[in-house]
Formats: structure tokens, C-alpha cells, sequence
């Protein structure tokens, strides 16, 4: 057997790992083995492909992977869980640049039209995934402002951005040995990155993060068309369907479509004002835990308010002792609460909640009825009863948790300000309903104080 | 290799994706994410091939540079999912 069928059979190999692995994740007894068994997929394949004969020099392969190697791994062991909508954008985006820069040195090998579209794609959509994820990054860790960005004309300005890209890429194509072109290509892809993301707002983030997640796969089936490899192409595809699932579920969670997403601000539909009637009614945390002592069940709805605040930990303390007390406590999780899919499930694992607790909306939404106490930590939006009741809201007919189905509904708040989405919240006008002021996680270390 | 053949593995894979991720519950979704995330720095096995080709030219630069880049996704990609995952806990008894 010559070498090239063992470094083929091992691509192989790493791609039925791979595929093994993902079967796995769909499971939480054996996502982390599946973890692993991707994981060893990839060694595999990195080492079949060490073991090409074309290879005459180690020390750039080596040198890249420790420099390489060395960052991920620290990153990875030093990220707090409530950074990690950050990271994965961050991540993204070294993915795309990767793929990119293997699209540009490819073009020292390559031959045919077909090549060269496929090496103008993986730097246009690596480029693209790039700094799409930066701003992504910068809007997450508000190093720049979360809000969307949005001026006049944006969308003719985008558009010629889109023919630009088109017309040098064909030109390139034409003629590989007009450089300027490519140069072209490489600027514009970058360009439109950034273009496409600052018009995104705060909320609807998770949308793009998944989006951005697509791409990095994308970028590297492209790669695996220029330098002609199909395990790039299957392990590429498998995380551009990946992150396109993930898009389509989150854009499901908020009634709109991914081009609704993507080419509108939230922020400019909704000036409608909702009339709403009835007051507010404040809490003290000693009333609030008269109520949970006396509750048999209860229902926690965090949002991203709870990640914000570093609650989790002190919500499982509460979840412990309201368990103690003889009272059944679950979680509703909505799709998009937090700023990644499940954001929040990562949170409260990380803080020993049982993850067969954490119910998703569909089904903790009947048994509300039969809740005693919904308590919803620093979520605003996801519970917004005027996406049922309200037809002229912005969020209508966005599928919500009914936490106002419940006997009691208290809700954390830092004060009266409205979500991300700027909406007024009847929710909190509700007869059953009472606001309990302050940081969340000093509220609930209070109930904590009061059960102990 | 052949074009229509690569076409044809593209094709059925992400056919066989949409399968398996449709699959995986949302608790799971950032695991999922960021163990995908890993995955896609594969792109690691094509860098691999230019940044050893030994000519000392401006490919191989950027090849390491892809290595180094990709090297960050799947060591970080895999490490990071593995210690959330390791936070997932079904209740005791």
C-alpha cells in the first residue's frame, strides 16, 4: 500500500470521527465523549496529512502549531462561561482568517478556472467571516457599541460593495496574473464583513454569532476545493449546516426571517407606543420569600440580565433551598435568551444545575399554570406577554415564555428600563405580577438570607 | 481530483449534517457550537501542505500563518467544549 492511499484512507477515517462525534454531542450523556472522538477525528488528520511526501520542511508546520496551540489552549482554560458568546465569535473569525490565508497561498499551486474560483471564494468568505466577527466580538464585549449601526444609503453603499467584490473576482478569475485584482477582492471581502454586521443590534446577536459559525465552515470547504482535499469539504459542510440549523432556530425563536435579521435594525420599528394599564407593584425580598416559603413549585427564567449579574451561583443556592423546603424548582429556557444559543444552559451548568432541570419553552409553557412562582432573573423581552396580546408590537407573534400563567410572577430588575429591544414590557403591569428592584444577585443573596 | 466528484462529497455532507445537528437538543447548542468551531479549523490539514513546501517564498509564510491561525481553533475549540461539557450533570439519585 503506498503512502498517499494510507494519508487518503486516514481522511477517511477523521471524517466518519468527526461525523461519529457530532452523532454524539446530540446527547448530553455522550456529548463529551463525542467531543473527544471529534477531537481524535482531527488528529488523525493531522497526521495523514504529515505524512505527505510533499512536505520537505517542518519547522513553519511545527512553529505554527505551538504559537497556535499555545494561545487556544490558554484561551480556552481562562475564559469565564459568561464570556462565551465572545469567544466563539472570536474563534469564528480566526477560522475564517485561516481558511482565507490558506485560499491566498494556495494560488502558488494552482491551476484551472475552477481552482481559482474556488480560491476567490475561500478568501471572500473567510475574509468576510473575519472581521464580520470582530465587530461581532467588539459588539459583545461592548469594547464598541452594541446598538446598530445605520446611515443612509447603507444599503446602496453595500450593494456596490457586492458588484465590486463580483467584478474583480471575475476579472481575477480571467486573468491570475492581475494581482491588483486580488488584492481587490481581499480588501472588499474585509470591507463587506464589517458592513454586514454593524447594522446587527445587541439582541440579535445569537443570529449572527450562528451565522458567523457557517461561515468558518463554509470558508473551509471552499479551502478544500482550492488546495483539492476532501476532508476539509465534508468536516467544512458538516459545520456550515451546523451553523445554519442554528440560524434558522433562532431566527424561529423571533418570528423573523434571517434576511428580517440581517438587513433591518431592530431598533427602527419600534416606536409604536403600547398602552398599557394597570401599576406597577414593588416587592420587598422579606414579602418575596414569604411567598416562596409557602410555594410548592417554582419556575426561573433567566435571560442574559442573570449572566450580567453573576447570579447563577447564588440562584442555585436559592434552587437548593427552595428544594429543601419540599418545592419542585425547574428552569424555562428560551432559544435566544443570552447572546448565544444556549448561553444560559452553559451558565447553570457551570453552576451544578442538573441539566434535566432546564426545561425548553414548549415545555415548560403548559405546566405553567400549575407554577406557583415564576421568577424571572434579568430576561425582559423572552417573556414579554404584548408578543401574544399586542398586535401592533414589534415582537409579535415571537413565541414567549407565558410566565404570566402563573400564580405569581416576580420579576428581577435593575429598574424600569426597557430590554434590548426597547419595548415596554406589559408583563410587568400584570395583576400577579411583582417587581422585586435591584441586582439580581443581591436580591436573591437576600431571599438566600431570609431561608437560611 | 474530479470536480463533479468533490461536488458530490460536498453534497451529501451537508445533507448528513443537517441530519445530525437537527438532532442535538438546545441545552447543547454552545457545546455544539464551539465543538464545531473546532472542527471547521481542519483547515489546519491544508495548511499544513503549503506551509511545508520547503520554497521559502510568501505561500509558505502564509501557510504557517494558516497553520498557526487554525492550530488556535482546534486546540482552543476542543479544550473549551470539553470543559463546558464537563459542567453538564443529570441530578443525583
Amino acid at each position: 500500500m503506498n503512502l498517499e492511499v494510507i494519508i487518503q484512507l486516514g481522511y477517511v477515517v477523521a471524517a466518519g470521527l468527526f461525523i461519529f462525534g457530532l452523532k454524539m454531542l446530540g446527547s448530553p450523556d455522550t456529548a463529551r465523549k463525542g467531543n473527544g472522538t471529534s477531537a481524535i477525528g482531527m488528529l488523525v488528520a493531522i497526521v495523514a496529512a504529515l505524512l505527505d511526501q510533499g512536505i520537505v520542511q517542518y519547522e513553519y508546520i511545527l512553529g505554527g502549531m505551538a504559537v497556535g496551540g499555545i494561545i487556544g489552549a490558554v484561551a480556552a482554560r481562562t475564559v469565564a462561561m459568561t464570556s462565551m458568546p465572545e469567544m466563539v465569535a472570536l474563534f469564528n473569525g480566526v477560522g475564517g482568517a485561516a481558511s482565507g490565508l490558506v485560499g491566498v497561498a494556495a494560488l502558488s499551486i494552482a491551476d484551472g478556472s475552477f481552482t481559482y474560483i474556488t480560491i476567490v471564494l475561500s478568501i471572500l468568505i473567510g475574509g468576510v467571516t473575519f472581521t464580520g466577527s470582530l465587530v461581532a466580538y467588539g459588539k459583545l464585549s461592548e469594547t464598541i457599541g452594541s446598538g446598530a449601526v445605520t446611515f443612509a444609503g447603507q444599503k446602496f453603499v453595500n450593494g456596490l460593495i457586492v458588484l465590486g467584490i463580483l467584478g474583480s473576482a471575475a476579472m481575477f478569475v480571467m486573468d491570475p496574473t492581475n494581482t491588483n485584482m486580488l488584492y481587490a477582492v481581499v480588501g472588499l471581502s474585509l470591507l463587506f464583513g464589517i458592513m454586514v454586521v454593524i447594522p446587527i443590534g445587541g439582541a440579535d446577536m445569537p443570529v449572527v454569532i450562528s451565522l458567523l459559525n457557517s461561515y468558518s465552515g463554509l470558508a473551509a470547504c471552499a479551502a478544500g476545493f482550492a488546495v483539492d482535499n476532501n476532508v476539509l469539504i465534508v468536516a467544512g459542510s458538516l459545520v456550515g449546516a451546523s451553523g445554519i440549523i442554528l440560524t434558522q432556530i433562532m431566527c424561529k425563536a423571533m418570528n423573523r426571517s434571517l434576511s428580517n435579521v440581517l438587513f433591518s435594525g431592530f431598533a427602527s420599528v419600534s416606536t409604536t407606543v403600547t398602552e398599557v394599564e394597570g401599576e406597577i407593584k414593588p416587592i420587598s425580598v422579606e414579602d418575596a420569600y414569604y411567598v416562596l416559603e409557602a410555594a410548592t413549585n417554582v419556575a426561573i427564567i433567566p435571560g442574559y440580565g442573570m449572566a450580567v449579574a453573576q447570579a447563577q451561583h447564588v440562584v442555585k443556592e436559592l434552587m437548593e433551598l427552595l428544594e429543601a423546603n419540599g418545592c419542585e424548582v425547574n428552569y424555562g429556557i428560551h432559544p435566544v435568551a443570552g447572546r448565544m444559543p444556549g448561553h444560559m444552559n452553559v451558565l447553570l451548568a457551570e453552576a451544578d444545575v442538573p441539566y434535566d432541570q432546564l426545561l425548553e419553552m414548549d415545555d415548560i409553557n403548559p405546566r405553567m399554570e400549575s407554577v406557583d412562582v415564576a421568577i424571572v432573573i434579568g430576561a425582559n423581552d423572552v417573556v414579554n406577554p404584548a408578543a401574544r396580546e399586542v398586535e401592533s408590537s414589534p415582537i409579535y407573534g415571537m413565541p414567549v415564555i407565558n410566565v404570566a400563567d402563573a400564580r405569581t410572577v416576580f420579576v428581577l430588575k435593575r429598574s424600569m428600563a426597557s430590554g434590548f429591544a426597547g419595548i415596554e414590557n406589559p408583563l410587568f403591569y400584570k395583576d400577579n405580577a411583582r417587581m422585586l428592584f435591584g441586582d439580581a444577585k443581591e436580591s436573591i443573596g437576600g431571599l438566600v438570607r431570609e431561608f437560611s | 481530483m474530479d470536480v463533479s466528484y468533490l461536488l458530490f462529497i460536498l453534497m451529501l455532507s451537508v445533507f448528513l449534517g443537517f441530519e445530525l445537528i437537527n438532532k442535538v437538543p438546545a441545552t447543547l447548542h454552545t457545546p455544539l457550537m464551539s465543538g464545531a468551531n473546532a472542527i471547521s479549523g481542519i483547515t489546519v490539514v491544508g495548511a499544513i501542505a503549503l506551509a511545508g513546501s520547503g520554497n521559502a517564498d510568501l505561500a509558505q509564510w502564509l501557510g504557517a500563518g494558516a497553520v498557526a491561525l487554525a492550530s488556535i481553533n482546534v486546540v482552543g475549540g476542543y479544550m473549551v467544549t470539553d470543559r463546558m461539557l464537563g459542567f453538564f450533570k443529570k441530578k443525583e439519585g
